[in-house]
C-alpha cells in the first residue's frame, strides 16, 4: 500500500501486438493450468484409469482359478483393463464443462470477452488446449494401465499382448474417446453456460438416455442405440462382438456429436449477451 | 474518444438504455453519473461489446469495440467488481489476459507494483477484499497501456488512501491525452475527479456539461434572513425574479438576491436584521434535484415527501 502515493503515471508499453488464435490458445493454457479444478479432475482421471485397471485385474486374477468355464469363455483381458475409463470419462467430461461454465459463474467471461471481443478464438483455444492436454495425459495413462494390468493377468497366462489384433486400436481409441468426451463436455458447457445445468445435460445425454431407450420396441432400440453418443464412442474400445458400430466409425460419429455441440456453443457465444 | 449514437438497450420489455447520444473526449476525465439502476453499467457493457445494443451504435476510437485488432491497447476496462476467476491468482489472471495480445510478462509485475498488490499477487483472487479486487481490476484495465479507459465505479470498496490514489491516477491518465470515462453514483466524488459530466437517469441523457457549469447551475443561492419585521421585508423584496419562503415566523429564505442586496434594502428601510446567511445547495442535493424524476428505486419516505420540501 505504501508504494501507491509515490507512483503516479502508468509505465508505457513499447511493443503493441494484436490478438491471434495462437496467443489466445496460450492464454487458455495459462487459464487451464492455473486453477485447482484442473489438477484435481485430471489427477482423478489418471488415477481411475490406472488404479481401477490394476484393481480389477488383480481381482480377476485372484478369482480366475475358481471362475466357471462360461465366465472364462466370456472373459477378455482388455475389457477388464479398461474399466477405469468408465469413471475417468466423468472427471474429464465435467472438467470440460467447467472449463467454460466456471468463467460464467465467476464473471471471468467478461474479462475474457473484453480481451477477445470476437469471442470465437476463446472457444477454439479452449477446445485445442483441453483436447491436447487430455490426449497427452490419457494416452500414457491408458498404456501404463495396460502394461500393469496385463502383467498381473500374465500370472495366469490370460493376458493380451500389445500386438494382438485390436489391442493397440482399443488402447489409443480409449484415450481418444476420453479426449472427445472432454470436448463434448466443453460444447455442452458453452451451450448451457451454467455448471449444474451443464453437468445435468451431459449426464442425461451420456448415461440416462441409453437405458431410456429400453422403452422403445426392441427392434427400434437395437437399431437406434448404437448411434447414441456413449455407445458410438465406446465402439472404438470394443474387443468383443456386439450390437455396436465399427470402431472408427463409432468414434467418428461421437466426434461429430462433440463438433455439433461445439458449433451450437459457438453460435450461442457469438449471439448472446455476456 | 467514445461516441454513442442513439444507443438503446432492452432487456425483455424493460428499456435499460434509451436513445443515448454523447461523446467522451480525450484529455479530460469524464464522469458518468446517475442513480443506481439508471443504465450506467449497461452502457459500459455496450461500449465493450459485452451486450449488443437493441438500436443505435457506440464506437471507441472510431470503431466498434469488437472490430479492433488489439482491443486491450485501445480500451482498458474496469468491469463490475469481480470479473475474475476466484480460483486463479492475480498474477495468472493478468498473465492470461496479457497473453491474448502478446504483452510481455514484465508488464504484469510493473502493474502489480503500481496497484500495490505485490504481497498477494500469488494468492487466489477469491480471497481478495473488495478493495483488492478493485486494484486488480485497475491493473487489468492498464495492462494494454490503452488510449481509452472505461471504469465502472472504480472507487467502490477502496479505502480513503486508495480513493485519493485513483483520483490522481485518473487525472494523470487524462493529462497524458487519454480518454477517461468513469461511472459513479456519487456526485461529490465526481466533483473532485471529473472535468466533464454525462448524467443519465432511467437510461436517458439528462445532462452533458462541464463540472464547473454543473456547480454553477447547482448553486441556487438561498439566503436565510431572520428579522422581527419579516413580513414587511418579504413584501419589500418579493418580485418576479425573487422567491421568498417563510420557513417559520420571523425567518425567510430568499432566492434571487444576494445577501448584500437584501442587507442594503433592509438598512434603507431601517429594518432590524438578526441573521443574514447565504446557503449553498450541496452538489449532492443538486444532483438529486436533477435526477429526482428519474430515480428508479426511491425509498418509500422520500417518494411521499412533497416536492417543495426536498429542494
Amino acid at each position: 500500500m505504501s508504494s501507491l502515493a509515490q507512483v503516479s503515471a502508468v509505465p508505457r508499453l513499447e511493443h503493441r501486438g494484436r490478438v491471434t488464435q495462437l496467443r489466445v490458445a496460450l492464454s487458455e493454457w495459462t487459464k487451464l493450468r492455473s486453477v485447482r479444478s484442473t489438477r484435481y479432475s485430471l489427477f482423478a482421471a489418471v488415477l481411475f484409469t490406472i488404479g481401477l485397471a490394476t484393481l480389477a485385474c488383480a481381482v480377476v486374477s485372484h478369482h480366475y482359478p475358481s471362475m466357471s468355464p462360461r465366465d472364462k469363455a466370456d472373459f477378455h483381458p482388455l475389457e477388464v483393463n479398461l474399466v477405469g475409463v468408465q469413471l475417468a470419462q466423468l472427471a474429464i467430461g465435467i472438467l470440460g464443462i467447467l472449463v467454460i461454465t466456471a468463467e460464467y459463474s465467476t464473471g471471468m467471461i467478461r474479462a475474457s470477452m473484453t480481451a477477445v471481443p470476437k469471442r470465437l478464438p476463446v472457444l477454439w483455444g479452449k477446445a485445442l488446449v483441453y483436447g491436447l492436454v487430455t490426449a497427452a495425459l490419457m494416452i500414457p495413462a491408458v498404456l501404463i494401465a495396460f502394461f500393469i494390468g496385463q502383467s498381473i493377468l500374465s500370472t495366469h497366462h490370460i493376458n493380451a499382448a500389445f500386438a494382438d489384433p485390436g489391442v493397440a486400436r482399443a488402447l489409443f481409441g480409449a484415450a481418444l474417446y476420453l479426449t472427445v468426451v472432454g470436448l463434448f463436455g466443453l460444447g455442452v458447457g458453452a451451450i448451457v453456460r451454467n455448471t449444474a445445468g451443464g453437468i445435468a445435460a451431459f449426464v442425461a445425454i451420456m448415461f440416462v438416455l441409453p437405458p431410456l431407450m429400453n422403452v422403445l420396441p426392441a427392434s427400434w432400440n437395437n437399431a437406434a442405440s448404437p448411434y447414441l453418443p456413449l455407445a458410438a464412442g465406446e465402439a472404438v474400445m470394443s474387443v468383443t462382438p456386439g450390437n455396436h458400430l465399427s470402431p472408427w466409425v463409432g468414434l467418428a460419429l461421437f466426434g461429430g456429436y462433440a463438433a455439433a455441440a461445439l458449433a451450437v456453443g459457438a453460435v450461442v457465444l457469438v449471439r448472446r449477451d455476456t | 474518444m467514445i461516441e454513442a449514437q442513439n444507443l438503446t438497450k432492452d432487456y425483455g420489455d424493460k428499456r435499460a438504455v434509451d436513445g443515448l447520444t454523447f461523446r467522451v473526449e480525450p484529455g479530460v476525465v469524464t464522469g458518468f453519473l446517475g442513480p443506481n439502476g439508471s443504465g450506467k453499467s449497461t452502457t459500459m457493457r455496450l461500449i465493450l461489446g459485452l451486450d449488443r445494443p437493441t438500436a443505435g451504435t457506440v464506437t471507441v476510437n472510431g470503431k466498434l469495440y469488437r472490430d479492433h485488432a488489439a482491443p486491450l491497447h485501445q480500451v482498458g476496462a474496469l468491469l463490475e467488481a469481480r470479473s475474475v476467476h476466484t480460483g486463479r491468482s492475480a498474477y495468472n489472471h493478468l498473465l492470461a489476459l496479457a497473453q491474448t495480445h502478446g504483452i510481455p510478462r514484465r508488464r504484469i509485475g510493473e502493474l502489480i507494483d503500481l496497484v500495490g498488490l505485490q504481497d498477494v499477487a500469488k494468492k487466489r483472487a477469491g480471497t481478495f477484499s473488495l478493495g483488492m479486487s478493485q486494484r486488480l481490476g485497475i491493473a487489468t484495465a492498464l495492462l494494454g497501456d490503452p488510449y481509452t479507459l472505461t471504469l465502472d465505479e472504480p472507487v467502490n470498496g477502496l479505502d480513503p488512501e486508495g480513493i485519493h490514489w485513483i483520483r490522481n491516477l485518473l487525472k494523470d491518465l487524462a493529462a497524458e491525452g487519454r480518454t477517461v470515462f468513469v461511472s459513479s453514483h456519487l456526485m461529490s466524488e465526481m466533483a473532485l475527479t471529473a472535468d466533464h459530466l454525462i448524467v443519465i437517469g432511467r437510461g436517458r441523457l439528462i445532462a452533458d456539461l462541464s463540472v464547473d457549469e454543473f456547480v454553477r447551475k447547482a448553486s441556487k443561492n438561498i439566503v436565510r434572513v431572520r428579522s422581527p419585521q419579516a413580513s414587511a421585508l418579504r413584501d419589500l423584496v418579493v418580485g418576479p425574479d425573487v422567491v421568498v419562503e417563510t420557513v417559520e415566523p420571523g425567518v425567510l429564505e430568499i432566492v434571487g438576491l444576494s445577501a448584500e442586496q437584501i442587507g442594503d434594502a433592509a438598512a434603507e428601510r431601517g429594518f432590524a436584521i438578526h441573521e443574514l446567511t447565504p446557503q449553498h445547495a450541496s452538489l449532492e442535493e443538486a444532483f438529486m434535484d436533477l435526477t429526482r424524476e428519474d430515480v428508479e428505486y426511491r425509498t418509500g419516505q422520500a417518494a411521499s415527501e412533497p416536492e417543495e420540501a426536498v429542494a
